[in-house]
């Protein structure tokens, strides 16, 4: 037992170690976003919000955050609208092509999207699309797709197909009884997807940074990069404050997620696959 | 009663479309662009010439290429095999039956680095190992003199950034596998006499097998793409220490603007992610 127990000390005294690891780095981040002399080591800061007051006062930056909302919001509604639609018959009829289609999604669900970059590039090149936030939304909307339909597809399997075919027995129609039966009832498992698509891209810096060019156009992630990336002597507190502000959106969401997540898991067998 | 699909298929037209115009077509164009000459200035703008494999004998003559090769090995093989999924694997194993307002606050530690977006993490991590940083801080109370780390050791700073950023998940996929197996299995064991680490390589280890492979696969196709935490950490410098495939891509196509050159190195990229993701379906053993 007392061999044990020096175990057990042990293993906590790793995962303190461990966790003030990973703590330090956030720490900082805190500590120097209410320090208007913030430096790059960690010192205690005289409390002050005079760095958020600057970055919201900004109007370049709200509208960055703007942009960044415009464009995940559209993109995570777009993913959630067709990723509904798709997983409907791929959940409800037997298809000849419906295996390869799967399999397909599920391959593509693993590609880095890195690797098109280029040749994406060029098609937005080509067709005069660079710069448009709304074609940068298409793009981004195709490449959470994927993730978005195979997901979709598993929370749909596990709505009863009896309750619909109450429903069309009492003459809804196929299209009716997605809307009403089949959507409200995976309420958990597209507010999952839509949080997913948002904070993935929310989080994206290089899908703008190369699609998009005017300054008034790019979102919070970029703009970001511009304060720390060129500037020669930077703002530590002010850039800290605004990354702070710009990783909220991303927090919260998570956090609601989990609570989505909970009752999606309890659905049963929602998140196989 | 088993409705006819009846134009239901239809309800597939927006996915297919979008899939077709932004992931196939690119793909294509990847596979083409490759074996051209495309290049956004000079003579090659205006003359646009397929030019068979001469992108790829350059290529794998070009010394920059090579090492760029050489260094996302070494940026996969420690940032995500030996980083996130070890890590993360002891990480999952060690809060196991702990306190549960310990675990929890461990926990939240290791998700908010996940949580937190990658040009995010590049900031803080950029300050973390500046001259005048956190990290410099605590080597002086032990008396060691600062190093410049992004200068002297830029391939070890994003190796650590990516471990910060991305353990949380590895994490989270074992804590799930971990939780799963029957509490009697190892039970029994350390009843009938095994010690920890034998019940761990014996049993622990064995059930949550297919766990670890799956994530390990995704984690490397992750990482296989990290561009984002490298371009703003190191720009890929400095000179080219820091240059994986993806900022080395980068710098051919839209810094360089050889966009022939750029995409041959996408489709090296495409292709390795392709046999990534194949051995990834495999492992999943998935059923549809």
């Amino acid at each position: 037992m007392v061999k044990h127990r020096l175990q057990r000390n042990i293993q906590y005294g790793i995962l303190v170690v461990l966790g003030l690891c990973f703590l330090l780095p956030l720490f900082w981040i805190l500590l120097a976003s209410f320090d208007t002399n913030a430096q790059q080591g960690i010192k205690f800061p005289n409390f002050t919000l005079d760095n958020f007051s600057a970055v919201l006062g900004d109007s370049g930056n709200l509208r960055s955050f703007g942009v960044g909302i415009i464009l995940s919001g559209g993109q995570a509604t777009l993913v959630v609208l067709a990723s509904v639609l798709a997983a409907y018959p791929l959940s409800r009829y037997e298809m000849r092509f419906k295996k390869s289609f799967l399999l397909s999604i599920l391959f593509m669900t693993a590609l880095p999207i890195t690797a098109v970059m280029v040749p994406v590039f060029q098609m937005f090149l080509f067709f005069k699309l660079q710069n448009s936030i709304f074609a940068t939304m298409l793009f981004l909307t195709s490449s959470s797709l994927p993730y978005g339909i195979w997901m979709m597809k598993s929370f749909m399997d596990s709505v009863p197909i009896d309750l619909e075919e109450a429903a069309w027995i009492d003459g809804a129609s196929v299209w009716g009884g997605l809307r009403r039966i089949v959507a409200p009832l995976m309420l958990p498992g597209i507010a999952t997807i839509a949080i997913f698509t948002f904070s993935g891209s929310w989080g994206n810096f290089f899908v703008p940074y190369i699609l998009l060019q005017t300054p008034e156009k790019l979102p919070a992630s970029v703009t970001i990069y511009q304060f720390f990336g060129s500037h020669g002597m930077v703002e530590y507190g002010r850039l800290a404050a605004f990354s702070l502000l710009y990783t909220m959106p991303s927090v919260v969401l998570y956090m609601f997620s989990q609570r989505y997540m909970s009752k999606g898991f309890s659905m049963g067998g929602a998140t196989k696959g | 009663m088993k409705r006819k699909p009846r134009g239901a298929f239809l309800f597939l037209t927006p996915s297919v479309l979008l899939l077709l115009i932004f992931f196939i077509v690119p793909i294509i164009l990847t596979i083409c662009f490759a074996f051209t000459n495309m290049a956004l200035t000079g003579s090659a703008a205006r003359n646009l010439q397929f030019i068979g494999f001469q992108n790829f004998t350059n290529m794998f003559q070009d010394p920059d290429f090579r090492i760029s090769v050489w260094r996302t090995l070494v940026f996969l093989i420690f940032s995500a095999v030996i980083g996130q999924v070890v890590l993360g694997f002891i990480l999952a194993l060690l809060m196991k039956e702990k306190n549960i307002t310990f675990r929890r606050i461990i926990g939240i530690i290791v998700i908010a680095g996940w949580v937190t977006p990658e040009i995010v993490v590049a900031f803080c991590m950029v300050a973390f190992f500046s001259d005048n940083g956190t990290l410099n801080q605590i080597i002086g109370w032990f008396g060691i003199s600062p190093v410049s780390w992004l200068f002297s050791f830029p391939m070890v700073s994003v190796i650590i950034a990516n471990i910060w950023h991305g353990t949380a998940f590895s994490m989270m996929v074992y804590q799930s596998a971990l939780d799963e197996i029957p509490k009697d299995i190892e039970e029994a064991a350390t009843i009938d006499g095994a010690s920890s680490f034998k019940t761990l390589s014996y049993i622990t280890i064995p059930m949550v097998k297919g766990s670890i492979v799956t994530n390990m696969m995704l984690v490397t196709l992750q990482t296989l793409g990290v561009f984002t935490l490298i371009y703003t950490m190191t720009g890929g410098g400095p000179g080219t220490a820091t240059q994986t495939l993806p900022v080395f891509m980068y710098n051919q196509a839209f810094v360089n603007y050889q966009f022939g050159y750029g995409t041959a190195i996408s489709l090296v990229l495409l292709v390795i992610g392709i046999v990534a993701s194949l051995f990834y379906m495999k492992s999943m053993k998935v059923k549809v």
